[in-house]
């Protein structure tokens, strides 16, 4: 016989102001198996934990259940308090009389029986209880962070600065992302290469971190602290140890008319190639697509004037299989591109550019070092238009959400272009200014104040050439809709911020959730925001949702700290709540027949096949096996399981049924 | 094969040459209209400001006559009419509810069985053949213009691309036409403003006219009635508004696919137009 015993809560008057606190535990001391029942004003407060301690100790309670608020609030307090006078705190259950009746109820006797009802259920439950011990499972450590845009970056330094081994891998051929194609950032105008460089730099020297360019993932196999990832090293075809980085073969290279990826195709660059100056590592790349020596055969040219010999033709993509412990996904965002946009020309128009192709135009790296030139003639633009929420808040013809970053990077763009060309106009439309942020709104004030941008509330209808230039077609809201026709000689598109195009195959090759414009899902949206639903996995920066650099590097951080945090320890300590496949003796084994149907319904890829085997090694049975590690204790196979061969620790079928056979 | 015809207004009084235009051109490639039987009036411009209920019941009784004769299509060459009867049928798509409501209106059974179509759609389904009977092809520089209803709203046609629609001019492309890429295909005329206020419809359709003319159409082409008949009567106040002489003619996708498949001229209408259309080069079909 249990000897159960029952703490009941008044929660000040959270519980005690609806339900009879003390009715209900004088229902419960009258539970078969129950040994003792008292109620308490407090039983989180302090004198309550020992009250229960006590009480244990005294009455040699085997089970106890508190009659209290949810356990999502205080069943960890009430398992340890538990567990330091000697029960098994999976034995510790609570009753949730606070959000489940007294505060949802009104004052009456059925509420009380509502109390007292809730209150046998749990001690059915506790009946049925077997002791658990907490999962322990070892942790590699060593960090893999995904993407090497300032959001990697700054997530490996803080991984390996914390003393932990981490592999950047990145799909280019350098590290740098979004942040190094900027010219100028806001609200201070600092030179973006000029703060990222150097910690590119500190990422590529630093002995805690193994650099992977021009790679990608490939596979991802594991669990929290136990990950096998396999990334697919693509072939530079350049030995990267015998190259010296002089650049020879880049000059060299006759064909030079490809478009140039860093420039946003507004320049060219050869083959070979290297993608901007500063870029880590600073060796080439070929391009095997439009090379001319892997189109046809002939060429080779890089491969003559190699002073070291360090061209490969001959080499081969590599697959290499790494241990994991924690996963960063920092892949970023990419622009949605102008031929989206058929009002505004659909790409046609070469003088009508995004945000990031203005970029490159202020850039003093860019094509035309910073001269602001049309792409169309080369000429220096007297008039651009700034069209803001180019697809962004467009749920007819773009995406519904806010970019976020555009109100801001426009506001810099028409001071850039001031700068630059003193006698310039520029004009915005847009719909409404977000610049909620640490100095944001007084940049965007000065933009419009002291670089004397002329901001129009409205949207542009329709955008065509004639006679050289481009005609904007729009509407001043504020000015009861007044049409607006502007003639300007270059437009730049605000363009929505749109998840990678690989962003959803990666999602399903890590197990993890993403929105449906293929941003990553963070685990809580205010609480867990850098952690994914899958455990081990974490994100920061853009692929999770539009982000500026600021937030960017904060989630960087975050998911850093995360990171270390977890590698603090030698071995993981997990809930024991999980689904576990019975075993029979033989010659059953097991009631499971190897149907699989929980390894389809399982969100966590946490089941496996086991094969049972005689002594002779044959195999007698493949049966279903449930990873503790990766189980999350939803209890989704369970509901599956065709012969009830899987049950969840904790939550059995059997206590399940107690609970509801006692109500 | 057979499809349900509903002329309304416009094509039985100021744009006959677009009936004429669209059987004769439906007669050449095979394709047998079917008058909806006892049709009325569709609720055009006004029924809808009036009173939403009336507006929903008029196109559906249309869609009802034609449900009852065993049609499954209707095809409104008229772009108001087409817009008011598929924005009916969209409308009882979305609230099956109101079918019954409007079933007792009508005092006829509404279903939703039959289905509304413009006339680019249809002849989109016969191009191919349209392009095999264009024995004189139409070998001008054309400005296709579809104005607002035919692509608009884009939930509720669901047809081509709203923003730079298409369909015309492939259609004409396939009678050897060349049209112009051009920024007004989807302008706004003025519409019903033509009666009351004509000083603000002779400032649009000189906009839209003077850039065709500019990019060297040799030929304005629609198919809405009620744009044809701004881009063409209204021509003396168009061309004083713009203190120029166009004399671009204006002429029925239709038209110039009847023209092309070497139906005679006379049959297409081609002679009812103000804006006379006789051309400078003497390449293509004669009208």
């Amino acid at each position: 016989m249990s000897r159960i015993g029952v703490f009941t809560c008044h929660c000040g008057e959270n519980i005690a102001g609806t339900v009879d606190c003390p009715k209900v535990a004088e229902l419960s001391r009258q539970i078969p198996g129950v040994v003792h029942s008292v109620d308490y004003k407090y039983m989180c407060s302090d004198p309550g934990q020992t009250l229960i301690k006590e009480a244990i100790k005294e009455h040699k309670l085997d089970g106890v259940v508190v009659a209290a608020c949810s356990p999502r609030m205080h069943e960890p307090t009430f398992r340890k308090a538990a567990a330091e006078a000697g029960v098994n705190p999976y034995l510790c259950e609570m009753a949730n009389l606070r959000e489940h009746c007294s505060w949802v109820h009104e004052k009456n006797e059925a509420t009380t029986q509502k109390a007292a009802d809730l209150v046998r259920v749990m001690v059915e439950k506790v009946k049925h209880d077997t002791p658990l011990t907490p999962i322990k499972v070892p942790v590699t450590k060593t960090a893999l962070v995904v993407g090497g845009g300032i959001a990697g970056i700054q997530t490996a330094l803080d991984i390996a600065n914390a003393g932990h081994q981490v592999v950047l891998v990145e799909k280019s051929p350098s590290i740098g992302g979004h942040m190094s194609q900027l010219s100028e950032t806001f609200p201070t105008l600092d030179c973006s290469q000029c703060i990222l460089t150097p910690r590119m730099v500190e990422a590529a020297q630093h002995p805690n971190i193994k650099l992977m360019t021009y790679s990608e993932v490939e596979k991802v196999d594991g669990f929290i602290g136990n990950f096998k990832v396999t990334v697919r090293k693509k072939a530079k075809k350049v030995d990267e140890k015998a190259c010296t980085g002089c650049g020879l073969c880049v000059t060299k290279c006759p064909n030079k008319k490809i478009p140039d990826e860093f420039n946003e195709g507004l320049a060219f660059r050869p083959a070979i190639y290297v993608p901007f100056p500063q870029a880590v590592p600073n060796k080439p790349t070929i391009d095997t697509a439009n090379c001319t020596y892997f189109k046809n055969g002939k060429c080779g040219v890089c491969s003559k004037v190699c002073p070291t010999g360090a061209i490969r033709y001959e080499q081969e993509d590599e697959l290499i299989t790494m241990d994991i412990g924690a996963i960063v996904m920092a892949t970023g965002f990419k622009l949605m591109k102008t031929d989206k946009f058929p009002e505004y020309g659909y790409g046609k128009y070469k003088d009508v550019i995004d945000g990031m192709q203005f970029e490159r135009l202020a850039s003093a790296s860019g094509p035309t070092a910073g001269v602001i030139k049309r792409p169309s003639d080369g000429k220096e633009p007297e008039t651009v238009v700034f069209i803001a929420c180019s697809g962004s808040r467009d749920r007819a013809k773009g995406v519904p959400y806010c970019s976020k970053i555009c109100c801001m990077y426009t506001a810099k763009h028409t001071m850039l272009y001031k700068h630059k060309v003193h006698h310039g106009q520029a004009y915005v439309f847009y719909m409404d200014i977000r610049s909620a942020g640490k100095d944001y709104d007084e940049f965007v004030r000065r933009a419009i104040e002291e670089d004397e941008a002329k901001y129009i509330r409205g949207r542009v209808s329709r955008i065509y050439e004639e006679d050289g230039k481009l005609i904007v077609k729009g509407a001043d809201t504020l000015m009861n809709g007044e049409p607006v026709e502007i003639k300007a000689d270059m437009v730049v598109l605000a363009t929505a911020v749109q998840s990678q195009d690989c962003s959803e195959d990666l999602a399903q090759t890590l197990h993890i959730s993403y929105d449906k414009y293929g941003f990553f899902a963070e685990a809580h949206p205010k609480l867990r925001p850098v952690e994914t639903n899958t455990a081990g996995i974490f994100l920061a920066g853009a692929c999770q949702a539009p982000r500026d650099i600021p937030e960017t590097v904060a989630q960087g951080s975050a998911a850093g700290a995360k990171v270390a945090a977890l590698f603090s320890q030698d071995e993981l300590t997990r809930e024991p709540i999980v689904a576990v496949v019975n075993r029979q003796a033989p010659p059953l084994f097991s009631t499971c027949t190897g149907c699989f149907l929980c390894q389809t319904a399982c969100p966590y890829q946490a089941i496996e096949q086991e094969e049972i085997k005689d002594r002779s090694g044959r195999v007698i049975k493949t049966v279903a096996k449930v990873n503790p590690g990766l189980c999350q204790g939803c209890g989704t196979c369970v509901a599956f399981c065709r012969t009830k061969a899987i049950d969840l620790a904790g939550f059995s079928n059997e206590q399940l049924f107690a609970e509801l056979m006692t109500l | 094969m057979r499809i349900g015809y509903y002329p309304g207004c416009s094509l039985l009084g100021s744009s006959r040459e677009f009936d004429e235009s669209v059987r004769a051109v439906c007669e050449t490639i095979g394709l047998e209209l079917v008058e909806v039987p006892d049709w009325n009036c569709c609720g055009a411009s006004s029924a809808h400001v009036l009173d939403h209920e009336l507006s929903v019941a008029l196109p559906a009784k249309i869609l009802a006559q034609a449900e009852a004769a065993g049609l499954t299509e209707v095809l409104a060459p008229c772009a108001a009419c087409y817009s008011r009867l598929i924005g009916a049928y969209s409308e009882l798509e979305k609230n099956p509810d109101h079918r019954a409501k409007v079933s007792e209106i009508i005092e006829m059974p509404y279903t939703g069985a039959v289905k509304v179509v413009n006339v680019l759609e249809v002849l989109e389904r016969f191009a191919d053949v349209i392009q095999a009977k264009a024995v004189q092809p139409f070998a001008r520089k054309v400005a296709c213009y579809y104005g607002c209803l035919l692509v608009r709203p884009p939930k509720v046609v669901n047809f081509d691309r709203p923003e730079d629609p298409q369909v015309m001019d492939q259609l004409a492309a396939k009678v050897g036409a060349t049209p112009i890429d051009w920024p007004f295909k989807t302008e706004c005329c003025g519409a019903a403003f033509s009666v009351t206020r004509t000083d603000l419809v002779a400032k649009l359709c000189g906009k839209i006219v003077d850039s065709a003319v500019k990019l060297q159409a040799e030929a304005l082409v629609v198919a809405c009635p009620m744009c044809h008949s701004n881009l063409d009567m209204r021509r003396p106040e168009t061309n004083a508004a713009l203190g120029k002489d166009l004399q671009i003619p204006v002429l029925f996708l239709t038209q110039v696919i009847g023209l092309a498949m070497g139906i005679e001229p006379k049959k297409l209408g081609i002679q009812r137009h103000m804006v006379p259309v006789a051309f400078n080069a003497p390449t293509g079909a004669q009208a």
